[in-house]
């Protein structure tokens, strides 16, 4: 198979001048093969990262990747995407200052416009309690060489003029402050990672939906899917909300709940801030799009479910939350609200993990914040299924954890869900 | 917005009123079990697509827990019932179409 067509400047050019009919398809459209070598259920961000980084990192390219709808359509395509890394443990930092780190060089590693966009993540502290906790994180962030500071009130009107400092009910006492963190454009990190892993001949197979794990001694050998069965040798389960049910059909719980996490954008309004701002006392968090629109996110469900929907009360407790601190958004008018259903863990942490079946690998529980974590997980995860045993960005976060007691506790850092 | 009827007061409360508790009937440990069982019924879960008896409390009411048996995908609700049962009635079970677990 010829390799893509590089993008660049001049490329545009060219294609300007001969009414852009040179372009290929960003990815192939391939029939399933009867077997593979990896098999990886679910073409999210994590799914497609963890296929690039197999080829890239290990070689092995006799992969597919499944996907029962279309390639990004789960929560990658429904996320708000703050990219940060300023998270509490040891194992969270090293792994999302990793992926915030692959981020930052990904559009040319890709050749695809991520438009990654540090502009800066702010984190409000709104009481005491708040501003000794991210006085902790900033203190444990600087051991862990991941950049953050604990800016004054001061600094943090600086930064966004449009918070209301002193705020009705929660003025603002400072903030942890993220300066490398920032946004990228989510279907492009999906589309970005599909199209690499087409070029080195891997096949996204869209509309195929996973029906059965087909198990002999203690292995998967097989799927059944809607578009017919199919073999391998090895199994990544990156299916994010459906964990719980993948998991079901290979014959092993997981400590997962899934909720829907819901998000809203705003009519386009001229630039207000060019920062990503979070309120979590208040719960709610908000950033300019390059549309102008205000990109607005709030709470999870308080209950299981798989709707893509979210109770509407929670709209209005986010713009409450925002209209508290943000007076200025009051009588903008929202444009569209969605949903994603979130995996959630116990401890808020993520599970990258080998499982009860000897060659199944699971990758879940991002729950409301795996967004930025897409290019670290996608490296781990490969890493994880190469070798079959964990590497140092992965050993912690193993689903053993839960029966030792060995958590990984980010509900602070985790914060609003994001 | 879901809406379920609290099976000790008879009111039909909204979920704003109501506090989600998670999967219902797990089987208790104590400090003399296993890693195992102490995982399981801390952790591990059904979270079904699909049926799914739930336990909730009525928070912003008259505060006392019991159960609902409800869908995960359509959200209907076939029923609640009080806490002290051990397995969904029969015939909420009917209603929602599952076999009870023998
Ligand atoms: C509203 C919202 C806002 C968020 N905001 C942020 C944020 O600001 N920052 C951040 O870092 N994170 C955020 N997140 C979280 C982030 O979106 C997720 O953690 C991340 O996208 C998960 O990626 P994934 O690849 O694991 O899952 P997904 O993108 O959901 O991909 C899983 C795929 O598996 C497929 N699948 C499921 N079942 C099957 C089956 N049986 N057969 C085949 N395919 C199947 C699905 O169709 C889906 O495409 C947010 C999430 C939501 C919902
Ligand atoms: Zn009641």
């Amino acid at each position: 198979m010829p390799p893509k067509r590089r993008y660049s400047a001049f490329a545009i050019a060219r294609e300007t001048l001969r009414q852009h009919a040179g372009w290929d398809r960003a990815w192939a459209d391939r029939p399933m093969k009867p077997r593979y070598d990896v098999i990886i259920v679910g073409a999210g961000g994590h799914g497609l990262a963890t296929a690039y980084y197999l080829g890239k990192n290990f070689g092995i390219t006799n992969v597919a990747i499944l996907e029962k709808g279309w390639l990004g359509g789960g929560n990658t395509g429904r996320n708000t995407t703050i990219i940060r890394s300023n998270y509490l443990q040891d194992p969270s930092a090293a792994i999302y200052e990793k992926a915030r780190g692959l981020y930052e060089t990904l559009s040319q590693e890709l050749n695809y416009n991520i438009m990654f966009s540090p502009r800066g993540v702010m984190m409000l502290a709104q009481t005491e309690h708040e501003k000794r906790g991210y006085l902790r994180t900033a203190h444990a962030n600087a051991l862990q060489g991941v950049e953050t500071e604990f800016v004054g009130p001061d600094r943090v009107k600086e930064l966004c003029p449009i918070i209301s400092i002193d705020g009705p009910r929660y003025p603002v006492l400072g903030a942890l402050w993220q300066a490398r963190g920032g946004t990228a454009r989510h279907d492009a990190v999906a589309w970005g990672y599909a199209r690499a892993c087409s070029d080195m001949g891997m096949d996204i197979i869209q509309k195929c939906e996973v029906t059965g794990v087909r198990s002999a001694g203690g292995k998967v050998t097989g799927l059944e899917t809607s578009r017919g069965p199919v073999d391998c040798d090895k199994l990544g389960l990156v299916v994010a909300g459906h964990s719980g049910h993948l998991a079901q059909m290979a014959g092993f719980r997981l400590p997962i709940e899934s909720v829907a996490l819901q998000a809203l954008v705003s009519e386009p309004i001229k630039p207000c801030m060019d920062v990503v701002v979070m309120a979590n006392t208040v719960h709610g968090y908000m950033s300019q799009s390059d549309k102008g629109e205000m990109v607005i996110g709030g709470g999870a469900d308080g209950y299981n479910n798989y709707t893509q929907r979210g109770s509407f009360h929670h709209i209005e407790e986010t713009v409450r939350a925002l209209v508290e601190t943000f007076p200025m958004i009051s009588r903008l008018k929202m444009l569209r609200q969605w949903g994603g259903i979130v995996d959630m863990t116990g401890d808020r942490s993520p599970i990258l993990s080998t499982t009860p079946l000897g060659n199944c690998f699971v990758n879940c529980g991002w729950g409301t914040g795996g967004f930025k974590a897409i290019p670290g997980s996608g490296w781990a995860m490969a890493e994880l299924m190469a070798k079959g045993t964990p590497g140092s960005l992965a050993a912690d976060f193993g689903l053993d954890r839960f029966r030792e007691g060995r958590f990984i506790d980010e509900s602070v850092a985790a914060g609003v869900a994001h | 917005m879901l809406t379920l009827t609290c099976p000790y007061c008879g009111l039909q409360a909204d979920e704003t009123e109501l506090h989600g508790g998670g999967e219902a009937h797990l089987t208790r440990f104590g400090p003399d079990s296993s890693d195992d069982e102490f995982e399981a019924y801390l952790f591990l879960r059904q979270n079904p697509r699909g049926v799914h008896a739930e336990r909730w409390r009525h928070v912003y009411g008259c505060g006392k827990w019991f159960h609902a048996l409800r869908d995960t995908t359509t959200l209907q609700v076939f029923g609640t019932y009080p806490a002290q049962t051990l397995t969904p009635p029969a015939d909420l079970l009917k209603a929602a179409g599952v076999e009870p677990a023998a």
